[in-house]
């Protein structure tokens, strides 16, 4: 049980506290409802871009990096499809330093030129780094694509090309900011050796002033029902056929994503996960496979990819999976296999609540959801799920209409 | 009226008094010594042996890395399956990893299933057999990862720059072919096996929220195992540098960018330097302040990341420089490192930078400590090097006293081109 207090500024900036006295570190973590859901398609990859120079400089501050490391705390950000994070980690006594430049820069950016046109530079070697210089680093621009034809889920947050993260303009990245990156549409946790009272005091003095903003409506386009299967075939200069398949699933309040993220489990949680064990090690057919999804807010991808033994067809690979399916279709999961993935399931989120730093992310997240207090009732729901409704959903989401085949072939 | 232009007064954290916890230390009946850190507030407990038997051990290439990844893939009575099923029936995990002095077991668990879990570990320690089918498959899908891997530049980048430090026969040098794993037999694996785990030496890391009974808990299950009754003999792996320095490799001939790596020979952590360069190393490239990544990132735009570190080896440290830059800014992204290197050399660094720099360190590190796996990481780090705790608080009078001066004679001793490999793989 997190517990943690709750208050929001007259300018709409909610604020949660958890206090952890074990702890000397102090968590200042600040969550913006923006994401690159949220971008305009001939513009994508632009809210990522935009994380990198919330660290070039603020109206007042010149550098955010350098006072933090003087006060002996580190810090990093991260850009989701549906939201963006920044948190930093310092000792509990300089706890002020973070409120100092963490309100500077929601007050307003520098809006620097230099800024923009080296973190461009930057972002386009991330996009090398990660996505073009990588075997395999385009599979799920190319899936994404196939996926979804009208949410914007179908681009990566890199981007779907380097040209738009290449012509980003200092103009855009004003409107930008001043669009989401306002107290109405942030949400901040602190967590660590602090007191409530004393959080408030600072709250109010640092993010006070700061101009409440407009809320931001989302409105975006939602993907209709996939009614057929639909496939694509890539070539590439990589060593060995791939496969990728996903199908459509619930979005992260219903309780279909409980039972999804179960069945993800069953099938590639782990070595005595279903895929492994029989298509790796009893059929060889692939050399790894893997099952997961995205967690996304919205409605997200179900998947299951892995690189085939050679020698082995992708259509016979392909059927494997599907025969895997069909089992879950067909016949309901053991009770001990049930209670092996719900087991995991208590054990990861007992371990990622070992850190105050994801403590205090989770807080944000829930509270992003609509509720910080639906951390506290994740494993309940969880715990609720039978094998019967693994089954349904089975039926009702791993359908062949329902899915999305890439074959990537080795050249 | 609020000054935004002034920052809040802080306490520098090079006042602060840290402290390492101690580790309860205690041993098996067989004399496994046991190191503990009885901390934290979830109910998890981590649990690791550490086994003499990294790669510095082996007579054969990739004999200890398989003999460590097999260890959970059959015993007398159970199949890989079986073993594996266990651990995630109760949410726990069994990792294990090769080194290259060492190799470990780790397990991570909710502490109220230990009871469950410990019998099982001590059957992996005393009845592996490695089946034949189980390393064929392994071997397949290792030569298939090796290919993707190999497609990487900064898989290659790895290899060769620590292949050029110390010697292709130098355990540190070393690296995996595909003629490696056809060459592989199950007899190698028994063998390895029986002398390094089996009968081998080893030592035991414990940490987590313990339950009361934990020594009787890990006694009961491993105290009777036929471990440390021998000593292992080391092997000397003289190094053997290579005597080119500059190379230039075109792995893809499509590629977009290049992996960089730069490095020079350095001691071990017994040198009194070596927790000195620590400092230097930070200004150097060693965290998101540094000057290589002010320059070359956040000035220049090169390159995503830029960082240099030591090496974490025991015997022969390495001072490394990394980072995958654009293909057509490389040689520029070099030439910036070793103005760097000169800039250290001829101008002592200023007292603002480096106040900045202590201050983050020892924050760093107060960070660090939080929490029992991290406590426990560091002394595990400590033991293994043969060191003590004193080695923890010389480090933090080393960032808390150094001076500028003495920064500038390390960087004259240490940052000259000239000792410096330089790597590039496209």
């Amino acid at each position: 049980m997190i517990q943690y207090n709750r208050f929001v500024l007259d300018n709409g900036l909610r604020v949660l506290v958890h206090e952890d006295t074990s702890t000397p570190m102090a968590v200042v973590n600040i969550m913006y409802n923006v994401g690159a859901r949220d971008e305009n398609p001939e513009k994508t990859g632009f809210a990522h871009l935009f994380e990198h120079l919330m660290f070039g400089g603020s109206i007042n501050i010149k550098d955010y990096d350098e006072p933090l490391q003087r006060a002996g705390g580190e810090n990093n950000a991260y850009t989701t499809n549906d939201l963006t994070n920044y948190y930093c980690q310092l000792p509990a006594q300089n706890i002020e330093t973070a409120f100092w430049l963490e309100s500077d820069r929601m007050l307003s950016l520098a809006f620097s030129k230099k800024s923009l046109d080296v973190q461009r530079k930057v972002v386009c070697e991330e996009f090398k780094e990660h996505y073009i210089n990588k075997p395999y680093g385009d599979v799920w621009h190319k899936m994404r694509e196939l996926a979804y034809k009208v949410h914007p889920y179908k681009w990566m947050t890199i981007g779907r090309e380097l040209s738009h993260v290449e012509n980003a303009q200092l103009e855009e990245v004003k409107e930008f900011f001043f669009k989401y990156y306002r107290p109405v549409n942030a949400i901040m946790v602190v967590a660590g050796n602090v007191k409530t009272e004393h959080i408030k005091q600072l709250a109010e003095k640092w993010f006070g002033d700061i101009p409440m903003g407009d809320k931001y409506e989302r409105n975006l386009p939602q993907e209709p029902v996939q009614a057929a299967a639909r496939k694509l075939e890539v070539h590439a200069n990589v060593p060995l056929d791939a496969l990728v398949k996903t199908w459509h699933m619930d979005a992260r309040l219903d309780d279909g994503y409980y039972t999804a993220d179960l069945l993800t489990e069953v099938l590639g949680g782990g070595g005595s996960s279903r895929l492994y064990q029989s298509l790796v090690k009893e059929k060889k057919l692939f050399s790894n496979i893997d099952c997961y999804h995205f967690g996304t807010v919205e409605k997200g991808l179900f998947a299951i990819d892995g690189k085939l033994v050679k020698g082995v067809k992708l259509e016979d690979a392909d059927n494997a999976i599907n025969e895997e399916i069909q089992k879950l279709q067909q016949q309901t999961v053991s009770e001990l296999e049930l209670e092996k993935v719900k087991n995991k399931t208590e054990s990861v989120i007992v371990f990622e609540d070992m850190s105050i730093m994801s403590r205090a992310n989770s807080l944000a997240f829930y509270e992003l959801l609509g509720d910080a207090s639906l951390m506290n009732t994740e494993l309940a729901r969880y715990q609720a799920v039978t094998a019967e409704e693994l089954k349904q959903y089975s039926n009702d989401v791993l359908t062949t209409a329902n899915s999305n085949t890439l074959y990537y072939f080795s050249n | 009226m609020l000054n935004r232009k002034k920052s809040p007064d802080i306490l520098d954290a090079v006042q602060f008094d840290l402290q390492l916890k101690p580790a309860n230390h205690f041993s098996l009946d067989n004399g496994v010594p046991v190191y503990a850190i009885d901390a934290g507030a979830e109910e998890v407990v981590m649990l690791e042996f550490v086994f003499y038997a990294g790669n510095w051990y082996e007579q054969k290439n990739i004999v200890a890395g398989t003999t460590n990844f097999m260890l959970k893939n059959g015993t007398t009575t159970k199949r890989a399956f079986d073993i594996n099923e266990h651990f995630e029936l109760y949410g726990a995990y069994l990792n294990r990893s090769c080194y290259n002095e060492t190799a470990t077991l780790t397990l991570h668990t909710l502490g109220k299933h230990l009871p469950k879990l410990l019998p099982v570990i001590a059957e992996l320690l005393a009845e592996s057999i490695f089946p034949e089918e189980e390393l064929a498959t392994y071997k397949q899908n290792q030569k298939q990862r090796l290919e993707v891997n190999l497609k990487k530049c900064d898989f290659v980048a790895n290899r060769l720059i620590d292949e050029y430090l110390f010697g292709f026969d130098h355990p540190y040098g070393r690296y995996t072919s595909i003629e490696d794993y056809n060459s592989l037999q199950r007899e190698d694996l028994v063998e390895y096996y029986k002398k390094y785990y089996k009968e081998g030496k080893c030592l035991l890391f414990i940490a987590g929220k313990l339950p009361a009974d934990i020594a009787q808990q890990v006694n009961a299950a491993f105290g009777t195992l036929p471990l440390n009754r021998k000593e292992i003999v080391s092997p000397v792996h003289p190094v053997q540098a290579a005597a080119q320095k500059k190379y230039n490799i075109i792995n893809d001939a499509e590629g977009v960018q290049g992996a960089i790596r730069m490095a020079r020979p350095f001691p071990n952590r017994h040198d009194p330097d070596f927790p000195k360069v620590q400092v230097l190393n930070n200004i150097f490239g060693g965290f998101f302040g540094s000057r290589l990544m002010s320059n070359i990132r956040e000035d220049k735009g090169y390159t995503y990341g830029i960082y240099s570190y030591l090496q974490n080896h025991i015997h022969n440290s390495a001072w490394m420089i990394s980072t995958e830059a654009g293909r057509d800014v490389c040689a520029a992204t070099i030439e910036e490192v070793y103005k760097e290197m000169q800039i250290l050399r001829e101008q002592r660094v200023s007292e603002e930078e480096l106040h900045l720099v202590k201050n983050y360190m020892v924050g760093s590190i107060l960070g660090e400590l939080d929490g029992p796996f991290q406590i426990i990481a560091r002394w595990k780090n400590y033991i293994l090097n043969g060191l003590t705790d004193a080695f923890f608080y010389n480090s933090l009078n080393t960032i808390k006293g150094i001076t500028a001066e003495e920064l500038q004679s390390l960087a004259v001793k240490y940052l000259n081109p000239d000792d410096f490999y330089e790597l590039v793989v496209v």
